[in-house]
């Protein structure tokens, strides 16, 4: 899978987040999102699902060279993307099986042998994930420590294998072993899989344990600089102020920090 | 995101036959169409004479100043009587055609050969259609229409009929006295335990058109049974109206469980008055679905009489476009050591109002009540309201009652969290309707719960891909 985002500009009400935002990413790359709050790393994530809460104002984004902004935030997951959420919801009265069985069912669509197994693999997969099986009777989310529902974001992630994953800030908030456990999980998917993320962070942390390809940093709305996955040390030893001098953007700060600071 | 159509208008039951009745009084209400009435049953006197007072209350009673809105109501432009055949049928074949068909296409004589240990149907006035099985019938239960209990058991009739809701206990009920036609009488004798349940069900099939069933069921002690009621109707244009009164009697120690699932179309007002007294270490429990009419008001209540009696009403209700559910549940703690619960799931969608009504009752001097209200709500859109009357009346001390109530709204982040795993916006407020009532649906019996998911999917479907 590629996906080619253009030029891409996104408001919430008149705020402006997104100011021209390009990005390439294909399956079989993990990349990282990297910038302080406020810089639209987020919102990039819920623009590619087409969360309403965001107007589309220009660019585009291609999937495998197909224009997905159009399409409703449930097709394009069919196309085999996936978000992991940065703050997953409650869904009570709706169990964590049942729930996942149905996303499972969605996505395998037509693939009878995949659903035999689902319940043996969904038990494997949580052993890897060290969720307990209990969880399967549990309503989605409801009640789950901040750790736990980070780690059914990666669960549901494993049981779907999508061919491209965004990752909103799931190790934020995570302690060193939960965050040892989501980074297992991705790199399951990448050694036994054809899949791609985009890793969306404020932490080197993460970065120790899933190695990125590449290293993209956000600021103020836009993709300010990329490179391998030597950025991320040099990101941790200067600061997004090293950043901004390197790149020229500090005059345009003063104009604009009120409005991306939401 | 925009609104979810969740759709609750895609009645499948709306078809009718030509109306053939054999007999039908003329249109509107005087004390000739009760006399007319009770001279087509060829009943005693004593009835006719209570028909009558009742009518006397009827017309003197004000309209309910509460509640659902009921100024459309033209009791001048219905029919309060209709009977469909001549002779009530032992067996499905015996019934004329359309009436047969009706049931098959409500799938009732299926439902009857699988679940259930006897059925009545009632088609308009009458209950065409009667069975208990041989097995049941041979413990010495009774399920018969109230017309033949009058004919073959007067004393017991006689002994309970309207003591539990008298003749003038509200405009609705007196109506109900006044012209009730059909319905069920059920006597479970001392000890015996009828673990398969039996069904009623209540079809309306002419346009403008009351009806106005009576069922009266005595549990003796130390019984159980659990009796399920369905109702549904043809979509006219032109209103009809439902206003039955239930009275059920459980003797020390015996359990009653009643289950409706009311799913009339929108043009039918349901007025229903339900009533139960829980003797001495007695249960009663009442599921209350409604999901159909265009105004219901029922608050199944449920007196405990006696020491260690509990009470119970779950309550889940639909309102849909241009639907108004005021319903709930009473319970009155007349005696000590006495327990009750109340739960109610309601969910409002496309200008529905929802009303959760309820009323706790602790009489003084009674000692040790415990009691429990716990009443939520689901608004699907922002257009649509959802009211909790929550009444608490407790004259005694020695008494721990708990009260839940929430309001939930579907969200936009629930939707766009399900749509982002594949699953369409309508399939994704279907599945939150489902969780909201999933802690509900799991407390009723495994039958009753099956029954209730696929009327919920039937009620979603077209919204659920």
């Amino acid at each position: 899978m590629k996906i080619e985002i253009q030029d891409l500009q996104a408001r919430i009400g008149d705020i402006e987040i997104l100011k021209g935002v390009n990005l390439t990413l294909k399956s079989g790359e993990i990349h990282a999102l990297m910038g302080p709050n406020g810089s639209g790393k987020s919102t990039l994530s819920n623009v590619i699902f087409g969360n309403e809460t965001y107007e589309v104002t220009g660019g585009k984004i291609l999937v495998d060279g197909e224009d997905i902004l159009e399409m409703e935030t449930h097709e394009r997951a069919r196309l085999g993307l996936f978000l992991a959420f940065q703050y997953p919801v409650e869904i009570p009265g709706v169990t964590v099986g049942r729930f996942l069985k149905r996303a499972a069912e969605i996505r395998f669509e037509g693939q009878k042998d995949r659903m035999k197994s689902f319940v043996k693999q969904l038990r494997a997969n949580m052993d890897y994930m060290d969720i307990n099986q209990q969880f399967i009777n549990r309503y989605l989310n409801e009640g789950f420590s901040g750790g736990e529902k980070k780690r059914m974001e990666i669960l549901q992630m494993l049981m779907l294998e999508p061919q491209f994953a965004i990752l909103d800030e799931t190790d934020s908030g995570l302690d060193i072993d939960a965050l040892k456990i989501v980074a297992q999980g991705v790199n399951k998917l990448r050694t036994e899989t054809e899949f791609g993320a985009l890793v969306i962070t404020h932490y080197q942390r993460i970065l120790d344990h899933i190695k990125p390809d590449y290293v993209h940093i956000m600021y103020q709305g836009r993709i300010v600089t990329s490179g391998g996955g030597d950025l991320v040390s040099q990101l941790e030893e200067h600061g997004y102020d090293w950043v901004k001098k390197q790149h020229g953007i500090q005059e345009e700060e003063k104009n604009e920090h009120a409005a991306s600071r939401t | 995101m925009s609104t979810p159509q969740v759709a609750l208008e895609d009645y499948k039951y709306g078809f009718h036959y030509e109306d053939k009745s054999v007999f039908k009084t003329r249109k509107g209400l005087d004390e000739q169409v009760v006399r007319d009435i009770s001279n087509a049953k060829k009943e005693p006197e004593w009835m006719l004479e209570y028909r009558l007072r009742a009518l006397q209350a009827f017309n003197s009673k004000p309209m309910p100043s509460w509640g659902a809105d009921l100024s459309d109501i033209n009791f001048d432009e219905i029919y309060y009587y209709a009977k469909p055949t001549e002779e009530q049928a032992r067996t499905w074949e015996d019934l004329p055609a359309d009436i047969k068909e009706t049931y098959d296409r409500l799938g009732i004589p299926e439902a009857e050969q699988k679940f259930l240990s006897g059925v009545g149907a009632q088609y308009d006035s009458e209950v065409v259609y009667h069975s208990i099985k041989e097995e049941v019938s041979r413990l010495g239960v009774l399920f018969l229409s109230p017309e033949q209990a009058i004919e073959q058991y007067p004393e017991i009739v006689k002994k309970y009929f309207g003591t539990i809701i008298p003749y003038n206990d509200n405009k609705f009920a007196a109506l109900n006295t006044a012209v009730w036609s059909g319905g069920s009488f059920v006597y479970i004798p001392k000890g015996v335990r009828v673990d398969v349940p039996l069904q009623a069900y209540f079809r309306i099939n002419s346009a403008s058109f009351g009806q106005f069933e009576r069922t009266l069921i005595i549990a003796d002690e130390g019984s159980f049974v659990h009796y399920v009621e369905g109702c549904t109707a043809p979509v006219y244009t032109r209103d009809s109206l439902h206003s039955a009164v239930v009275e059920i009697i459980a003797l020390e120690g015996a359990r009653v469980r009643y289950s409706t699932i009311q799913n009339w179309s929108s043009d039918v007002y349901n007025l229903v008055t339900k009533r139960a007294v829980a003797h001495k270490n007695a249960t009663v429990e009442w599921v209350d679905g409604n999901l159909g009419s265009k105004r219901t008001m029922k608050y199944p209540a449920v007196y405990l009489m006696g020491e260690g009696a509990h009470g119970e009403v779950l309550s889940i209700a639909f309102a849909g476009k241009g639907q108004e559910q005021d319903s709930g549940g009473k319970i009155v703690h007349a005696a000590s050591n006495t327990t009750s619960t109340i739960t109610s799931k309601s969910i409002s969608k496309a200008g529905g109002t929802a009303t959760y009504r309820g009323h706790i009752k602790v009489e003084e001097g009674v000692e040790n009540v415990r009691s429990k209200v716990e009443c939520d709500a689901l608004l699907i859109d922002g257009e649509s309201t959802t009211n909790t009357y929550p009444y608490m009346d407790i004259k005694s001390d020695d008494v721990a009652i708990e009260h839940e109530a929430t309001v939930s709204k579907i969200s936009d982040d629930q939707i766009f969290y399900l749509m982002s795993r594949g699953m369409s916006e309508d399939e994704a407020a279907g599945m939150i309707v489902n969780g909201f009532l999933d802690p509900l649906v799991k407390q009723l019996p495994m039958e009753y719960a099956v029954e209730l998911n696929r009327l919920i999917e039937l009620e979603m479907e077209g919204s659920v891909g």
